[in-house]
């Protein structure tokens, strides 16, 4: 067992309420439904300070990042060009076990989601 | 004692250990976490290995009396011996020890004189666990292993020697380290070669290697700071692709140190592998396990078994197999002489050390098994005594084989289950809030539903308190009645405790190594006991 | 600090149509704005790359709205079409108004 790095909480955050104001003030206030875009990120962060994501949305003009249980969970909003293929890869910091989440915006307006969790743990006790 | 051994032993033969109807056109050798056990060992199978979510009640999670049923074997036989705790005293006295590398160098070259082509694969853990590896930092695993001439490795522990240990010895070996899950961080791009191609029996090989997916979680990440690992299982899909399609590969098999139920969960989702030569979970199988087309192999750890698959493969596609996973009985099976030698060589500079005598064990020792093992108990003991502690915490290691009651404890034994390059032996103080989160965050490592988030040890062992766990329930809701055994009281969420234990991943840790706080308990004691252990209630048992 | 230094990997030579990824590194603490300094106690103020900007030959690729969630020496890797031969350039804004450049060249293979 490692000792020194407790996670802030052990449990995963609560989604907070700035999660849901971010995603509306990108939208606009339309309707964002589920799916369209894709998050990959690994199962559990080896390390919580460069936690490597990419995102990608056939069509998608931009792509909002957020990490939903950081005390404040703007991460970073790509902006695709039309030489762009619209998807990108970063490395974020994750203060705990908690969702990613993308939201993309598309040419006709409209806006999908999706999420994946990525599990940060104190780690060590392996065999 | 040696009567009841005389006999058993004669009912065994080498030919009858190594017979096989030879099949199809490719042979696969296959030894995995050997933990640098050059001689013959004992090595005690886990009574308890529960399996969670879709695994439950699934091989490898079937132990003892179940596990004779589930293959067939009955009490009481070389079978009974080799793949299950049950009477392990009893059978080991009668059966002898088990592995030693120059009797696995036998077997392989029985195999390769049946097919000379035959490929021989190792799944790595194989330069970490014993003295000698420790003191040469590995060089004596990798002098011994190259004498066995393998046509492939992988890795885990190999990296706790640091990344520049690892690329130097790398440099030297006439085979590929393989693995396509490992990226340097900075770039993200591929750090080591993914797969190799053979051409055996006129047909196409891919050897895919994949490195344990939790090194930089599970061990010191500083000591191989500018790599990345995972899962990655579009990766493994990439790859796999690529092999087949461009390189017109005929057989995939992939070279693996994930753990079974992550292989068993990447060869339901990565279409395309042949077979998943599994390892990292030390599980030991009679049989492949079938997986929709793919064969999954688990060929047991430390050197206690050495696995054969002979396989049919006509254009393009596998058409049968036979599959062996025979166990080294070291009374039975001829020590090769030439690997036989290299050995002693290479433990001629360290035999003073290595033999000189610590105390003696009134009990069994042994390390598998989910919850406690009676050499972590002995760990934590002494933890407790020489570090003055409330509470000890020894690792969920899955290597370290076992010693019969009345046997003395050597310098060597002791090594067996400590030999690592981060052993200090930290003293600290806890919060009960902090012990729990530490228990809540392991059980969530072994006992996740999803075994992409497994990283396939054991719990954390505890000495000086007990808990009750459910492993079925979710994460922050697993552990409970956690209670100081030296008074009984429930330990207090807001009080400091003294935790000790050993082999932290943070870098800079301070104290004594391990080793050397339990020889001198052991030292101290001259004869030591281990009790049953029954401080950890688990629900459903 | 540490001199701040851009990197870039992109292929020299391409196909027309063809498409490329581009990956860029830059040296940068990315500084939170929520550390404190060990020493005094003292809150440790917010500098980070907030802005950065690829294009091709005058026209936008890809931007990106950066965050103190992004990670220490930030990594941005995207992939475009190649049009025709030409000039890619990079910029990253700091909060203290710096910006730091560097570009790439692509010929038609
Ligand atoms: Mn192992
Ligand atoms: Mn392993």
């Amino acid at each position: 067992a490692a000792l020194a790095a407790l996670p802030a909480g052990a449990l995963r955050a609560a989604e907070h309420a700035d999660v849901e104001a971010a995603i509306a003030a990108f939208a606009g206030g339309a309707p964002v439904k589920e799916g369209g875009v894709e998050v990959e990120a690994p199962e559990i962060a080896e390390n919580g300070n460069t936690v490597p994501i990419s995102v990608a949305a056939e069509g998608a003009e931009a792509i909002l990042i957020l990490a939903a249980g950081n005390p404040n969970p703007d991460v970073a909003t790509f902006h695709f060009g039309k030489l762009a293929v619209p998807a990108a890869s970063t490395r974020i910091r994750l203060a705990g076990t908690q969702d990613v989440i993308a939201v993309a915006k598309f040419a006709d307006g409209s806006f999908g989601r999706a999420a994946r969790t990525v599990k940060v743990t104190i780690g060590g006790c392996g065999g | 004692g040696g009567w009841g051994r005389l006999m058993a032993a004669q009912s065994l033969t080498q030919d009858q250990l190594l017979e096989f109807e030879t099949t199809g056109n490719v042979t696969l050798i296959h030894v995995t976490d050997i933990h640098a056990q050059l001689k013959p060992i004992w090595f005690r199978e886990p009574e308890i290995n529960i399996g969670v979510g879709e695994a439950a009640g699934q091989p490898p999670h079937v132990t003892g009396a179940d596990f004779l049923q589930l293959f067939g074997f009955r009490p009481g036989t070389p079978e009974a011996y080799a793949f299950t705790y049950l009477d392990f005293v009893a059978l080991a006295r009668s059966y002898g020890r088990m592995g030693g590398l120059d009797r696995v160098a036998t077997v392989v070259n029985a195999i390769r004189a049946d097919r000379p082509d035959a490929l021989l694969l190792d799944g790595g853990d194989t330069w970490q666990g014993s003295y000698t590896a420790n003191a040469t930092r590995g060089q004596d695993m990798v002098n011994v292993m190259n004498a066995l001439r393998p046509d492939a490795m992988t890795s885990h522990w190999e990296f706790t020697y640091g990344v520049d240990r690892v690329n130097e010895i790398v440099e030297t070996l006439d085979f590929p380290f393989l693995g396509a899950n490992i990226f340097d961080a900075e770039w993200e791009e591929p750090a080591y070669e993914p797969y190799r191609i053979f051409e055996r029996g006129g047909v196409r090989i891919a050897v895919i290697g994949q490195a344990f997916p939790y090194l930089p979680v599970a061990n010191p990440r500083w000591m191989f700071p500018n790599l990345s690992f995972g899962v990655r299982e579009e990766r493994m899909r990439e790859v796999v692709a690529q092999v087949r399609e461009e390189e017109g590969a005929d057989l995939v098999v992939l070279l693996s140190h994930n753990g079974f139920d992550v292989d068993r969960k990447m060869a339901a989702r990565v279409p395309g592998i042949d077979v998943i030569l599994t390892g990292h979970t030390h599980d030991a199988l009679p049989e492949p396990l079938v997986v929709g087309k793919t064969l999954l192999l688990a060929s047991g750890s430390n050197g206690k078994f050495v696995a054969r698959l002979d396989l049919d493969v006509r254009d393009g596609a596998l058409r049968g197999w036979r599959h062996k996973l025979i166990p080294v009985f070291s009374d039975v099976i001829a020590p090769d002489p030439e690997v036989a030698a290299l050995i002693e060589a290479e433990r001629a500079p360290f035999k003073a050390q290595l033999e000189e005598v610590l105390g003696t064990t009134e009990s069994l020792l042994y390390r598998r098994g989910n919850f406690n093992g009676s050499w972590d108990d002995l760990i934590c003991n002494a933890l407790i005594e020489e570090r003055e502690a409330d509470i000890a915490l020894s690792p969920g290691f899955r290597w370290g084989p076992s010693l019969l009651p009345g046997e003395p404890i050597t310098r060597e034994d002791l090594f067996n289950a400590t030999a690592m390059t981060y052993p200090a032996a930290y003293r600290t103080e806890m919060t009960g809030e902090q012990l729990k989160a530490v228990l809540e965050d392991v059980a969530d490592n072994l006992f996740n539903p999803d075994p992409y988030y497994q990283q396939g040890g054991d719990m954390v062992r505890v000495g000086g308190m007990g808990y009750a766990i459910d492993p079925n329930a979710p994460m922050g809701r697993r552990i409970s009645s956690m209670t100081l055994l030296r008074d009984g009281s429930p330990i207090d969420p807001q009080r400091s405790y003294v935790v000790a234990g050993w082999a932290s991943v943070n870098e800079g840790t301070e104290g004594p190594a391990i080793w050397d706080v339990v020889e001198s308990f052991v030292k101290r004691k001259g004869v030591v006991r281990i009790d049953p252990n029954a401080t950890v209630r688990v629900a459903g048992r | 600090m540490a001199k701040i230094k851009p990197r870039v990997k992109a292929p020299k030579k391409a196909a027309v149509g063809e498409i490329i990824e581009i990956k860029t590194l830059i040296s940068h603490p990315m500084e939170s704005g929520q550390r404190k300094d060990s020493k005094t106690g003292e809150r440790i103020p917010r500098k980070i790359i907030n802005k950065f900007v690829a294009t091709f030959e005058g026209e936008e690729v890809v931007s990106a709205d950066l965050h103190p969630a992004v990670s220490a020496n930030p990594y941005i890797r995207f992939e475009m079409k190649v049009p025709g031969p030409g000039e890619l350039r990079f910029a990253w804004t700091d909060d203290d108004g710096s910006v730091y450049e560097t570009s790439s060249k692509i010929a038609i293979a």
